[in-house]
């Protein structure tokens, strides 16, 4: 690991102020992921500024939504008594993702800025435009298994690993970040972004940002009864996701009222189906209609060598959770 | 590769140090950290260093005061911020029973508690730790009274070659603790971050059913 200066200041705003020190310092909450990246030379911040002591914890209502804080865990998140009320498809993706040592101490402002799992961006011996733009993508042409199926560039066919980010996006998240020119709020459609030419900017956050919250807005509270978080993975437990859908419906006398439906593991961000949840809007719910929606969702889709499968795997996990969520 | 009797332990150990003249194995690990840690330094930093240490390569190769309790006692250390709390725990505290197996928070052979939350603490930077309290496979028992847990593993065979149990038995705590043991799926999906290669999964389980209904 390299080695790098540590600095743990007491508020947030001594936090960005120090950030803004060193042009590649990072913020550190969980460690979860940085730690690891660091150790594999992936990343090498000059500067750590140790978040954790920092008043961002704790999870509240806020009229007809709820704020997370940015350094709440996420076995805090997925276990609490509101969150279980309102939001069941975040603490259902939470406890789909990593092992239960992970989640206590993996945050949601950490988990947010995750960094990809793509083989070759942790192979510091292969080229990978993420962790050095320019050298090249050894995924397009090489073993891409876990690769997009949607909005890649041929700078970059990675994809976001996350299953919270999933349920965020499909919940109308809205995050909170803090900055050397005040605070401002980020749509979570807006939070992450496509590769593009740029595959090594993860998100939109600008330098010196740091996420203090999450909210969850009321208008999407109503979809806790008919909700499903599927995820498909190489082993039934504590493995990243091949595809995986964040489903919550609405649903009165059989009638879809409101959808709201999100993939991961298939694109650079949480890859929201906003067309699909139009076209199941006012139909019965029904396998047929799923069906329909499920292809619907593929129409983009572009697989590499190695992912062809998940063409067919994408559909069926739509499939398989617009049936649950609607039961 | 010769093996240590329990009697050997606290004494230097002189018996893997061939060829490394006046120096255990160990020291020499640690001399050569230090190097690896000059030969990774960045050249920049080096014609700081060599500029009287300017603020930043001084800050750099600093060491930072944590204090911590771990298995209900207190310690001050001085470490590199690069120490996780694996190493500090087995490096600098002598406390090898928490295990280092894949170093990247995957296998869970190093977990323990922290202020009573199961955690890998190969990816829990030590500094990062200031004011908690810790507890590792060591301060499950109470003298030679085994903790129920371990307890369970022995009775239902919970392992073969040992070297995953200390964090095995360290999350099964935990789970018992986090009410995660109701059916077998749901010991076997909470104790996923767990990986043993001997693979003696189902006596694991077998030992949390049993130790579950005893007061932890």
């Amino acid at each position: 690991m390299n080695p790098f200066q540590y600095s743990r200041p007491a508020a947030v705003s001594g936090a960005i102020q120090s950030a803004l020190k060193e042009p590649h310092a990072q913020f550190l909450a969980g460690g979860t992921n940085l730690v690891d990246l660091m150790k594999m030379g992936v990343v090498q911040p000059e500067r750590l500024v140790d978040i954790n002591p920092l008043p961002l914890k704790g999870i509240e209502k806020t009229g007809a939504g709820l704020r997370i804080g940015a350094l709440s865990t996420n076995s805090e998140v997925a276990d609490h008594a509101l969150v279980l009320e309102s939001y069941p498809l975040l603490s259902l993706a939470i406890n789909a993702g990593a092992s239960p040592q992970l989640r206590n101490m993996a945050t949601v402002g950490g988990n947010l800025m995750q960094r990809t799992r793509c083989n070759y961006f942790f192979d510091t011996a292969m080229p990978c435009n993420k962790r050095t733009p320019g050298s090249g993508c050894g995924a397009l042409t090489g073993y891409n298994r876990m690769h997009a199926l949607f909005g890649a560039s041929d700078q970059c066919i990675a994809v976001n690993p996350g299953d919270m980010s999933v349920a965020l996006a499909a919940l109308d998240a809205v995050v909170h970040v803090a900055g050397p020119r005040g605070e401002r709020k980020i749509q979570i459609a807006d939070f992450h972004r496509l590769p593009g030419d740029h595959p090594e900017k993860d998100n939109t956050l600008e330098r010196g940002e740091l996420i203090i919250a999450v909210d969850l807005p009321g208008s999407t509270a109503g979809f806790h009864k008919h909700t499903h978080y599927l995820k498909i993975r190489d082993r039934s437990s504590y493995a990243f996701a091949l595809v995986s859908v964040a489903a919550a419906l609405e649903i009165n006398g059989g009638t879809i009222t409101g959808a709201r439906l999100a993939m991961g593991g298939v694109a650079h961000k949480p890859w929201r189906l906003h067309e699909t949840e139009a076209f199941l809007k006012g139909r019965t719910a029904s396998d047929e209609i799923f069906s329909q929606a499920a292809r619907l969702a593929m129409r983009d889709a572009k697989a590499y060598r190695y992912n062809q499968f998940k063409l067919t795997m994408a559909p069926n996990a739509i499939l398989q959770a617009l049936k649950t969520a609607s039961a | 590769m010769p093996t240590r009797s329990p009697q050997d332990a606290g004494k230097p150990d002189t018996t893997s140090g061939e060829g490394i003249p006046g120096g255990t194995r160990r020291d020499f690990l640690k001399q050569s950290t230090v190097l690896s840690a000059l030969a990774l330094t960045p050249p920049s930093a080096l014609m700081a260093a060599d500029r009287k240490w300017d603020e930043k390569i001084a800050d750099a190769l600093e060491q930072v005061t944590v204090n911590l309790e771990v298995n209900g006692v207190a310690h001050t250390v001085k470490i590199d911020p690069r120490v996780t709390l694996l190493d500090l725990l087995r490096e600098h505290l002598d406390l090898t029973g928490s295990k280092k197996g894949c170093d990247r928070g995957q296998c869970g052979a190093c977990t323990v508690h922290v202020n009573g939350k199961r955690i890998n603490s190969c990816l829990s930077l030590a500094v990062t730790n200031e004011g908690k309290k810790i507890t590792t496979i060591e301060g499950l028992a109470h003298g030679d009274q085994l903790h129920p847990m371990q307890e369970a593993f022995i009775a239902h065979d919970g392992f073969q070659c040992g070297y995953c149990t200390s964090g095995q038995i360290m999350s099964a705590v935990a789970l018992v603790r986090e009410g995660r043991t109701a059916t077998r799926e749901q010991i076997s999906e909470f104790m996923s971050g767990n990986i043993c290669r001997c693979g003696a999964y189902s006596n694991i389980v077998k030992a949390i059913q049993e130790a579950k209904n005893k007061s932890l």
